[in-house]
Parts: C-alpha cells; structure tokens; sequence
C-alpha cells in the first residue's frame, strides 16, 4: 500500500479499499473511459490496490489521442501557410502527424500559438483583421461547448477571418462500439464526469440496460475514482447493470442546458474516424450548415493528404483497451514522449504517457 | 483535456454582449466565459474548462480540489506556457 499516503485524504480511501475488497468475490474487468482518470489511476496506484483479479482496462477517452491523422495532417498544412495564425490547446503541440508535428511547425517559423481558450483565438482574429485565424477544436463533450460558444460568437461579431478545424468526438457511441467489438472484456464503465457535467446523463440507461453493462459517473480525483470502483463492484457482485452517479457534486442529471442548447445550434451529428480505432458511426459533432462559413477544412480546402501512420505504433490496440500500453514492444525503446510513434505517448491523457511517466522505473525492475 | 478546475468567480463584466467574469484559481486568475452559468454570482464557485464554467461547485468541495490538484502540480499543468511544456518533452532548447 506504498500509495496510499499520498491519498488527500487516506483514511477515507482506505475506507473505500475496505469496502471494494470485502464486495469481491471474483474477477472483473472495468474500463475508466476518460485518459484524466487513466492518469489519475496510474499515478496513485490505484489499480495496483485493488483485489486480485479485478482489472481496469484503459479506454479511447483522450481526444487528442483519437483525433484522426488525416485531421493533423491537414493541421499541419494549414498552420504552415503564411498569413495563418493557427491556435492550439498545448497538448497537441507534439501529437505526431504523418510527418512532423505542430511544434516543429513553430520551430520552422510558422505561426502557432498555444491558447487556453478558444475565446483567446477569437480576440487574436479581432486584433488582426489582415490575418487568417484557425483553431484546432477538438475535444469530447466537455470541450465542445466552449468551441461552440466561441464560432457563435464569430459569426454573431462577424468576425470572418476566424474558422474552427472542427473534429469533435462523442463518448456515448465509443460505449457502444467498445460493447459491440467481438474482442470486448470490460464489464462495466467509469464514465466520465465532465463530459456529463455538460451532457447530463439521460444517454447512459439505455446502454446500461441494452448492453446489461454497469455505468458509473466518474470523477477525476483519487478518492472519486475509488468511489467509482467502489460503486461498479457492488453492482457487479450483485447482477445489477444500472446508471449511477458517483460525482454529483459536479454532475447533474439534467446536465448544463445552455450549454446543449448551444451544442444543438453549432454543431450536428456526424460519422467520425477514431484514429487507431477507424469509424464509430455517429460518433462525432461538425459545423451545422449555418455555420459551415467558419469551417477551416472548407475555407482552406486541403486536399492531397496522403496519411501514413508508424507501422511499429499499437495505440489503437491501447486506446481500445486491448493492450496495457508496456506490453507494446516499442513502449520505451523507440517510442518515448520525446521520440513519439503515437498520440497516446505525448498527451496529458495518453495512457502511454501515463505509464511512461509514472511506472517506467517498475516495468524496468520487473523486466 | 477533459480537465476542469474549481474557482471562485471574483467579479462578472458583460464584453460585448457576452457574459465573462474573473475568475480566482487558487492564486492565478483568469478571464472565464459564463455564459453557461448565467446565473452565477460574485463569490460562488465554478468548475472551468478551457476557459468556459459548465457547471456550479460547493465551496467545500472546490477547496478540497484545489488543494489537491496544487499538491499534485495539475494547476501548473494547467496554466503554465504549452510551448516551455512542448520544448521540454521535445528535448529541445527554448
């Protein structure tokens, strides 16, 4: 129990522990979907605390990790024309694209710049009206609002010289491709807390019940995690597949309705490729036809994007939950965060990353 | 990315037409888009992502995760320079 100590509050963790060993009487194996909870797991431990037998399985839930190759690449293009100031949250800086990567876009002089909001980009449009401004809006439910949010505005102070390179993804088809894929083991889902702070949680009953798979609302913190566990292993042990919600304190069950109010205006649904994954159908949000003006892939019209993925990298085999990322012959040897062959290895959420960064010493003794 | 950060709405302004407040991250503050929590008032606490708040959080609650995530570095993460970031995972000089 050598991490229990750096639990916030370790009594209580401990209490928790308690109750998941005492509930156990078997094998099982559960997927955390989001890479925030991946780390979170990693780094405390907490999988290595659980009773024998019970496995945490890693899902797909990293958005810089699924968004698709061709997508980067077309990233990569358009952040090397001149005149283009292009705009990224910083974990994509390093996500590697068929040939080089948005950081060495930078470094070879192009125009990119890290922001912490989208809003951030759209004041930069504002400033320089004689420059094109693209931002990379990528990112789950929980992210998606605020790219929303940030073209109605676009288009409301008509601000033209502003576009969204759009690729949204969705949590709750990726379920149910996880479920429908012959190769499934998970028994029950962390599911995750923000993208349900925005979205609520009126999608997942029906997937509890269709897949007869429990699905708990899950928060990022160490002790929510456990709690999360906690509340997966006592409806396994007792036959029940059921919506629960571990993390009230940020999720409510009606979610943010402005928010999806907001969502349904700017965005509508589309198939999506997952990279490392392929197509989920339905699985994504695109620009809805009264927005499709502030669309980069339409204003730049990038073609001839000819993708070539590593041939050594198995992050799909990872981001689907069929490989722990050590297992992978490259994890550490040709594959490092600062040699990446895959998304998983660079971001904060990239279940390679994870392990790199917080158990590589273990693997190296173990080996 | 899918990281959202508990604080404490300082003061609410409205910039062209669109309702934005300051918000206090246990120490660093921020300029946050409240247009998905309209009704928020001065001292009460939300949870922002990427600059936007999507939903409302106890006091007691934000406090315990901003003191967890300074403890664990995940405010520096959040709020330092993504290029220095980039740089020192690259391996390359800044």
């Amino acid at each position: 129990m050598k991490y229990l100590d750096e639990f916030s509050n370790p009594d209580l963790a401990r209490k928790l522990l308690d109750q998941i060993h005492a509930a156990t009487t078997r094998p099982w194996a559960m997927m955390e979907v989001c890479g925030g909870q991946t780390h979170s797991i990693i780094r405390h431990g907490i999988d290595q605390l659980l009773p024998e037998g019970v496995e945490m399985i890693h899902g797909p839930g990293c958005p810089v990790c699924v968004t698709p190759l061709e997508i980067i690449d077309k990233a990569l293009t358009i952040a090397a024309q001149p005149g283009v100031i292009f705009c990224s949250f910083g974990d994509m800086l390093r996500v590697p694209g068929s040939t080089q990567d948005l950081f060495g876009i930078k470094s070879a002089g192009g125009d990119v710049r890290v922001v912490y909001s989208p809003l951030d980009a759209l004041n930069l449009a504002r400033e320089n009206p004689d420059r094109q401004v693209v931002f990379f809006g990528i990112g789950f439910e929980t992210t998606a609002p605020a790219n929303a949010m940030t073209v109605y505005q676009a288009k409301r102070l008509g601000v033209r010289n502003f576009s969204l390179l759009v690729s949204h993804v969705l949590v709750p088809p990726a379920i149910a491709a996880i479920m429908e894929s012959p190769r499934c083991r998970v028994q029950a889902f962390l599911a995750a807390g923000h993208v349900c702070s925005v979205m609520g949680t009126s999608e997942y009953p029906a997937l509890a019940e269709k897949y007869r798979v429990p699905i708990v609302v899950t928060g990022f913190e160490p002790l929510d995690i456990l709690e999360g566990i906690r509340q997966a292993i006592l409806q396994l042990e007792s036959g029940r597949h059921e919506l629960q919600n571990a993390y009230p304190r940020a999720v409510r069950a009606e979610g943010n309705v402005a928010a999806m109010r907001m969502l349904r205006d700017v965005f509508e649904v589309t198939d999506r490729t997952w990279r490392g994954i392929g197509m989920i159908p339905n699985s994504g949000w695109r620009l809805s036809p009264r927005y499709r003006d502030f669309d980069a892939e339409l204003r730049f019209e990038v073609t001839d994007i000819h993708t070539a993925e590593s041939a050594l990298c198995r992050s799909g085999e990872v981001l689907q939950g069929l490989l722990k990322p050590h297992e992978c012959a490259a994890f550490g040897k040709q594959c490092t965060p600062r040699n990446p062959l895959g998304a998983t290895m660079v971001s904060s959420e990239g279940a390679c990353a994870a392990y790199y960064a917080y158990r590589r010493l273990d693997l190296v003794q173990i080996s | 990315m899918c990281l959202a950060v508990p604080g404490r709405v300082l003061s609410i302004t409205e910039v062209d037409g669109t309702l934005m407040a300051e918000v206090d991250f246990g120490g660093v503050r921020k300029d946050v888009c409240l247009q998905y929590i309209p009704d928020a008032t001065v001292g009460e606490y939300v949870v922002v992502h990427v600059g936007f708040a999507i939903q409302r959080l106890d006091e007691k609650s934000a406090q315990e995760t901003l003191a967890n995530f300074e403890r664990l570095g995940i405010l520096q993460d959040e709020f330092g320079d993504g290029f220095s970031r980039a740089a020192d995972q690259a391996g390359v000089e800044r």
